[in-house]
């Protein structure tokens, strides 16, 4: 480990390339709690966004006229106003209204308190809700792709309708709509950045502080791209196997 | 169509094959497709060459035009080498016309706009002469009054017979059919049929994969039947249909007839 | 064939933008959703600000203007970002069905590249990186801010532009090319006359929906400090002395005019599609 850090120090020195999150103990504690805040981040955001995505498109089938609606508008307005407005928005209009109005639960942190709900949860909740709204129809056109015989099939058997839903319809929807939800959850992991403007810990954030402090622009944004770069090919990764998997033999 | 065309290679003439095919091997990939392919056709002649899926025939002939290349072998048309590297494409295709199952016309043009196209911007002959010629060959294939239609107004048939004008203003010398009527209903079959035999009766030189037995009967002058990347058997249709030798080629009439 | 109906499972659905909005009704109930959230938030505002001060909804007033000229600059952006994005992405596109192979991987990993960083690290490399004016030896071309971000936003643009050209151009069966090639066409001749033209309505659905994306992502230029729509807000509530009963009013206005803009163009977009699924 000493030889690593020797060898960025060296390589400081000898052509001022500065990777000081290699060398520098501080440095590379904030660097490593970064990453661990942005993997936070992104799989608490992907998770919520395809919860999100699942019980929206059941509420899309639903028999009430107002649910449908409800759903209609929350789509039609995610996807149509810039995600960077949405999580302002979330953090600076709902969450100070909450707090304001006593509405905010408050966790002791031992001395002082922090809403229970702070930068973090309200990057969560945005970002998942805007990821959730193109979710939502992705799952749809999936479940849609599920024609009604499989369906009447299913009931004959005597499975209820959530019980065919889980077992028979989400199944076969999920392997036809898989494409599609990588390329949305590849979209959010590069959507999580924005997070960066409400001080969310996380990889952008940090890198710009170091950089701050560091005057290492140039190599810092080589390690973020690389950071980045590597981190999309890991999800693509892992959703082609999980496709691969999922695969009907004979279809497409 | 003239007896020596102007840009044959020197040493051809019409006494030699128009198309020789000689041991022609070609794989894709592992999967070896012909395995020793041996044919001459001669001019005038009407070749059909039949068998079942996966024998080869259609590899054989997009061979021909150069569309596949071989791995062994030698393939000429009209004294032209289609194996040299270093082959003139354009020349080949100004003698060798083909035409598709799919049909392949271009969806964006109009009937006539397909069968235009090519003499203008690849022989770059004048337009006035091109279109008189392309009017021409439209009412031959019987389709009059349907030169501004595009392909998706069409029957299959029809655009069959469009795809067959279009190679035909090519003036090619040797025309090649890739199981033309494979796609269409029986009806439309007949159509397109009629077209091809009046273009024998005409002097062309064709070649046809297909499936369509009678009419291989009637006009071919030879039928080579392929099984498995060889050419089992071959003959005149008079004695091939009645005194096939092959066991392999008498399983295969018989599925068929 | 692949692909074909199975019994269980039909061949999915067509875009699910075609799809999702079809089913969604009207485009003026869904302004009106936010119109209304907009209007009760701007009352309830309005009863609960103090006595002496101007209420929310004459103060929202009063910055309209300020605000929509900070839009502007965010359309601004955005068309030339996609000018030059679609320019260079068409270019990069092609280079992806070269027969070359170098030029090919080389056009691929850049497309990538591009593709796969995210948008605000992109922003932030080429404002920290990019020169602040260009020396050209003759002339000296200042480079403004704004025009920093056009480039960084126009990066992302053209690698998912390059990739519908691509993908575009391979969608068409291989008989186009090859009843081409049969004519003696060149490669050339045949991207020019076959091949693009038919891509050209292939293309522009997607296009279009870049363009929605991207006139979305502008406000992230905020951060950088471009004067647009998102710092204009800023600064006017910052003006305001940062009265709590203002934010909703004013943030839901920005909501709603990159809403009012985008919608219509999403709509149009998929009538678009419609009517070009019916031709072909």
């Amino acid at each position: 480990m000493e030889f690593f850090a020797d060898f960025f120090r060296n390589l400081y020195e000898t052509t001022g390339l500065n990777f000081v999150i290699f060398y520098e103990e501080y440095e590379a504690v904030r660097f490593v709690n970064a990453i661990w805040t942005s993997l936070k981040l992104i799989v608490i955001c992907l998770i919520f966004s395809l919860v999100v995505g699942i019980v929206g498109a059941w509420a899309q089938g639903a028999k009430s006229r107002v649910v449908r609606l409800g759903m209609a508008g929350y789509i039609q307005f995610f996807r149509n106003t810039p995600p960077f407005v949405q999580l302002l928005f979330f953090y600076f209009v709902v969450g100070t209204t909450l707090e304001r109005a006593g509405l905010m639960p408050l966790v002791d942190e031992g001395g002082w308190t922090e809403p229970l709900i702070g930068n973090f949860g309200w990057a969560v909740i945005s970002l998942g809700f805007f990821a959730g709204a193109f979710n939502v129809e992705i799952f749809r056109s999936g479940i849609e792709a599920v024609p009604t015989a499989t369906r009447e099939a299913a009931e004959a058997l005597g499975y209820t309708r959530l019980k065919s839903y889980i077992y028979v319809v989400l199944p076969l929807a999920f392997r036809v709509c898989l494409p599609a939800l990588n390329n949305n959850l590849v979209n959010l992991l590069k959507t999580t950045t924005l997070a960066y403007a409400i001080a969310v810990p996380e990889m952008m954030y940090t890198a710009n502080q170091i950089w701050s402090d560091n005057v290492n622009v140039p190599e810092m944004m080589l390690v973020l791209f690389i950071y980045y770069v590597a981190l999309v090919g890991v999800l693509v990764w892992l959703m082609h196997r999980w496709e691969r998997k999922m695969r009907i033999p004979g279809y497409g | 169509m003239s007896d020596a065309t102007p840009d044959s290679t020197p040493g051809w003439t019409p006494d030699q094959p128009m198309v020789s095919i000689k041991d022609v091997h070609k794989s894709f990939g592992d999967l070896e497709v012909l395995k020793g392919v041996s044919l001459d056709i001669m001019k005038r002649e009407v070749i059909c060459i039949i068998g079942p899926s996966g024998s080869g025939k259609s590899t054989l002939i997009r061979c021909v035009n150069a569309l596949n290349d071989i791995q062994k072998g030698s393939i000429t048309v009209e004294g032209i080498e289609v194996n040299d590297p270093n082959l003139d494409k354009l020349a080949l295709r100004k003698k060798v016309g083909m035409v598709f199952q799919q049909y392949n016309l271009f969806p964006h043009k109009t009937a006539i706009e397909n069968v235009m196209m090519a003499p203008l911007h690849v022989l770059k002959q004048p337009r006035q002469e091109v279109e008189e010629r392309a009017y021409g060959l439209i009412k031959k294939v019987r389709l009059e009054g349907k030169e501004h239609s595009y392909p998706g107004e069409l029957s299959g048939g029809q655009q069959q017979r469009v795809a067959i004008a279009r190679s035909l203003a090519m003036t090619p010398d040797v025309m090649l059919f890739d199981e033309v009527t494979a796609a269409l209903d029986p009806e439309t079959v007949k159509e397109v049929l009629v077209t091809i035999q009046e273009l024998a009766e005409e002097g062309m030189t064709c070649v046809l994969v297909t499936h369509e037995m009678g009419f291989a009967r009637e006009l071919a002058d030879h039928i080579y039947f392929t099984d498995r990347g060889v050419i089992v058997e071959h003959g005149p249709p008079a004695s091939f249909f009645s005194d096939a030798r092959d066991p392999r080629t008498k399983e295969f009439l018989s599925q068929i007839l | 064939m692949p692909g074909a109906e199975l019994p269980v499972l039909l061949p999915p659905a067509p875009p699910a933008r075609a799809q999702g909005d079809a089913r969604f009704g009207l485009k003026a109930r869904h302004g009106l959703y936010i119109a209304v959230l907009f209007a009760l938030a701007t009352g309830a505002a309005q009863a609960a600000s103090d006595a002496g001060l101007p209420g929310p909804f004459e103060t929202l007033l009063k910055w309209v203007p300020f605000v929509l000229k900070g839009f502007g600059l965010n359309l601004v952006i955005s068309f030339f970002a996609m000018l030059f994005g679609t320019i260079a992405g068409a270019a990069l596109g092609l280079m992806q069905i070269s027969l070359l192979a170098p030029v090919r991987s080389g056009s691929w990993l850049v497309t990538q590249f591009f593709r796969n960083s995210p948008w605000l690290v992109l922003l932030f490399a080429i404002m920290l990186l990019f020169p602040f004016e260009l020396d050209f030896g003759f002339v000296v071309v200042p480079v403004p801010d704004w025009m920093k971000a056009v480039i960084g936003f126009s990066l992302p643009i053209m690698a998912n532009i390059s990739e519908v050209v691509r993908g575009a151009v391979q969608s068409l069966p291989s008989g186009q090319w090859e009843s081409a090639e049969s004519l003696a066409f060149t490669r050339g001749q045949t991207l020019r006359m076959v091949i693009l033209p038919q891509c050209i309505k292939r293309m522009i659905p997607p296009w279009i929906n870049w363009y929605c994306i991207l006139a979305m992502a502008t406000p992230l230029a905020s951060i950088m400090g471009v004067e647009e729509s998102v710092t204009y807000t800023a600064q006017a509530l910052n003006a305001e002395g940062d009265r709590p009963e203002l934010i909703w009013p004013f943030y839901l206005f920005l909501l709603l005019i990159f809403f009012a803009y985008t919608y219509p163009i999403a709509r149009w977009s998929i009538r678009l599609e419609r009517k070009f699924l019916v031709k072909t």
